[in-house]
């Protein structure tokens, strides 16, 4: 069956037609191009490289930057919709897209020179150029600050050594935004992938996030230009205002991932016939519906408030950590039971429920942990810092 | 090359079409209107042709009330250069649409007009013709390859078991049928830049309807199946329901 998205508030209505055209926009690319193919990439551990292009051509890669960039200049609460319906399809694909414009795009666009601006970021929007982001290290994940990647000062170019872990599209990249210490204090270089000196081994036998490329970074004694540093940002505040772009997508995202969970499972639950009649007549099963569905609808506000204060330049990042920690926990928590719903059939491919699930342990981990994000609010509240 | 489009909302495929109250119209809340897809076809096909000719303008000319602008911003999208809303209340009857669209097309330069060759909600396949018969133009329906050549069209049209090659002169209407092309998505950039294109707003001229909906039914509920029985022991069962019954044998 066709999916059908909840909209159980008719939050439709709250969007412009813009909005609605370019959500169905996506949902139809997803229907056609990752749909048909994803359950294979996924059980093969293979990233659908083919949908770069189609994707670019679309606008989907760094939707929210200027038109002088190639780039559709879209507002947030539309670029959270392409979100939305990536993850509708799989986490895989999202985070790609999240990656090369939140991640990638977004710190060139933010802290580049002109020149680096106007080269990168119309290869990045075409897809011809794809991107990774180096900011976690094997023993710094939740504290980056204390990462052991070096930059020295060699005069005429810099000098990079260190290795990052879990960075998606890194064995595919062609560019690598990599944070690393100069002179004690975390800077970022924009370091082309066939720099000698620079590899980006892939991590093989994932559970999760299995259609999407995860790797480490090798920089051993890489020689980077003087010109590829960004000049003027420094300290942890430029690679977290990059997570903050990032997790905003990852919060509409997951809602996404959600919403596809809960159609299977509706309609799973409507046509599965146990005691010769559905599954759905039993109040148990009609308890998990009734709080997916609720559980979704406050994900969806969460988010939709969340575009507005975006839009009006009232974001805090650690509103963006109570849309992020709150979607992707719920989302995830929304796949276990739905997978539960589905009985011994949710167990097999045929469903879809347990690749999200799978997928979103990946994405209740990465770009600040479900914990990590509970302490920001708490500091926030408090005023206290419960990190360490 | 000018390209004028006849386009129509219509109701998503996958709605639940309900009569009103008094049966005599169908119900038309909650309905997600959409471009009717053999009329992305045609948008698909101008789209093509002009960007062939490397000059030129697309119009899309819709007949309705409030449905009407949103699906012209879709063709907008895809990349038509400007719409026309042509205002008043759908009709049931094809040559009060017809008619309509004619007045609205009438006197402007064009080429070529190209529609889907029927809209999925009511399958009359009837205004792209009749436009052509009251402007006094040709036509070729159920369209499925478009070729230019000397300044005329060789259309290719789907008939019962094969297919007929029509050369016509221009201006022509052609009606589009599945197969003509691959529709576009329309871009990002596309609906962000939709949003500048005009739509220029014209009173329809419908003149009188002809048809009268007498009653509107909903689909009758399908009938649950029936299990015969198992295996090869089943299949004299199953005959005979098929050849009494269903009368399909």
């Amino acid at each position: 069956m066709a999916y059908q998205a909840l909209d159980y508030y008719l939050l439709d209505d709250l969007l412009t037609d813009e909005e609605r055209l370019i959500r169905d926009t996506v949902r139809e690319f997803v229907t056609d191009n990752l749909m048909p193919v994803i359950e294979t990439c996924n059980s093969e551990g293979r990233f659908p490289k083919e949908l770069v292009k189609p994707a670019a051509e679309l606008g989907l890669l760094g939707a929210p930057y200027p038109e002088k960039y190639g780039c559709a200049n879209l507002g947030p609460i539309a670029y959270g919709l392409i979100n939305q319906e990536l993850e509708r399809g799989d986490s895989g694909l999202r985070s790609f897209v999240s990656v090369q414009t939140s991640l990638v795009m977004y710190p060139i666009f933010a802290f580049g020179t002109e020149a680096q601006k106007d080269y990168w970021l119309p290869l990045l929007g075409s897809g011809e150029k794809i991107g990774c982001f180096g900011l976690t290290e094997p023993d710094f994940g939740s504290n980056p600050g204390g990462m052991l990647t070096r930059a020295e000062d060699k005069g005429s170019y810099y000098l990079l050594n260190g290795s990052k872990a879990w960075i998606t599209n890194g064995t595919i990249s062609d560019v690598a935004i990599v944070w690393a210490k100069l002179d004690g204090v975390i800077r970022g270089f924009i370091v082309e992938t066939d720099r000698k000196g620079f590899s980006a081994p892939e991590i093989k036998n994932k559970f999760s996030l299995r259609a999407s490329v995860t790797s480490d970074l090798v920089l051993e004694d890489v020689e980077v230009p003087k010109e590829n540093i960004f000049p003027d940002v420094r300290g942890l505040k430029g690679p977290l205002s990059c997570l903050t772009q990032a997790r905003y997508g990852i919060a509409w995202g997951a809602t996404g991932a959600a919403m596809a969970v809960f159609d299977e499972c509706l309609q799973y639950s409507k046509s599965r016939i146990q005691f010769d009649k559905p599954i759905a007549s039993f109040q148990l099963v009609q308890n998990k519906l009734a709080w997916m569905a609720t559980e979704i609808t406050k994900s969806q506000f969460l988010v939709y408030r969340l575009g507005q204060l975006k839009a009006a330049g009232k974001l805090r990042p650690q509103h963006v950590s109570m849309a992020k920690r709150n979607n992707v926990g719920t989302a995830l928590d929304i796949a276990r039971v739905g997978r539960d719903i589905l009985g011994a059939n949710g167990i097999s491919n045929e469903y879809q429920t347990f690749r999200h699930m799978a997928n979103l342990e990946s994405v209740n981990t990465y770009e600040g942990t479900f914990d990590i994000h509970t302490l920001i609010i708490g500091e926030d509240l408090t005023g206290i810092a419960a990190y360490a | 090359m000018n390209i004028y489009l006849l386009l129509k909302a219509v109701a998503d495929s996958e709605a639940t079409i309900r009569p009103t109250t008094d049966g005599k119209a169908v119900n038309l809340d909650g309905i997600t209107w959409v471009l009717n897809p053999f009329d992305e076809f045609a948008v698909e096909e101008a789209l093509k042709m002009r960007d062939a000719a490397g000059s030129g303008e697309v119009v899309a000319v819709s007949y309705g009330g409030e449905e009407v602008p949103k699906v012209l911003r879709n063709a907008l999208a895809m990349g038509v250069d400007r719409g026309i809303h042509v205002k008043g209340a759908a009709t049931f009857d094809a040559l009060a649409t017809a008619r309509a669209l004619a007045n609205a097309v009438k006197g402007q330069s064009f080429d070529l007009i190209l529609c889907g060759k029927s809209a999925i909600d009511l399958d009359n396949h009837g205004v792209g013709v009749m436009v052509a018969e009251l402007l006094d133009l040709p036509s070729v329906s159920v369209v499925v390859k478009i070729e230019q050549k000397a300044g005329k069209l060789l259309c290719e049209r789907e008939v019962e078991g094969g297919l007929v090659v029509v050369e016509t002169p221009m201006p022509c209407v052609v009606c589009a049928q599945k197969g003509l092309n691959e529709p576009r998505y329309a871009s990002l950039k596309g609906i962000m830049a939709a949003k500048k294109k005009p739509i220029d707003e014209v009173e329809g001229n419908a003149g009188e309807s002809q048809v009268e909906v007498i009653e509107i039914q909903p689909k009758p509920q399908r009938q649950a199946g029936q299990i015969l029985g198992q295996g090869v022991d089943a299949i004299p069962a199953l005959i005979q329901k098929l050849r009494e019954e269903a009368k399909v044998l």
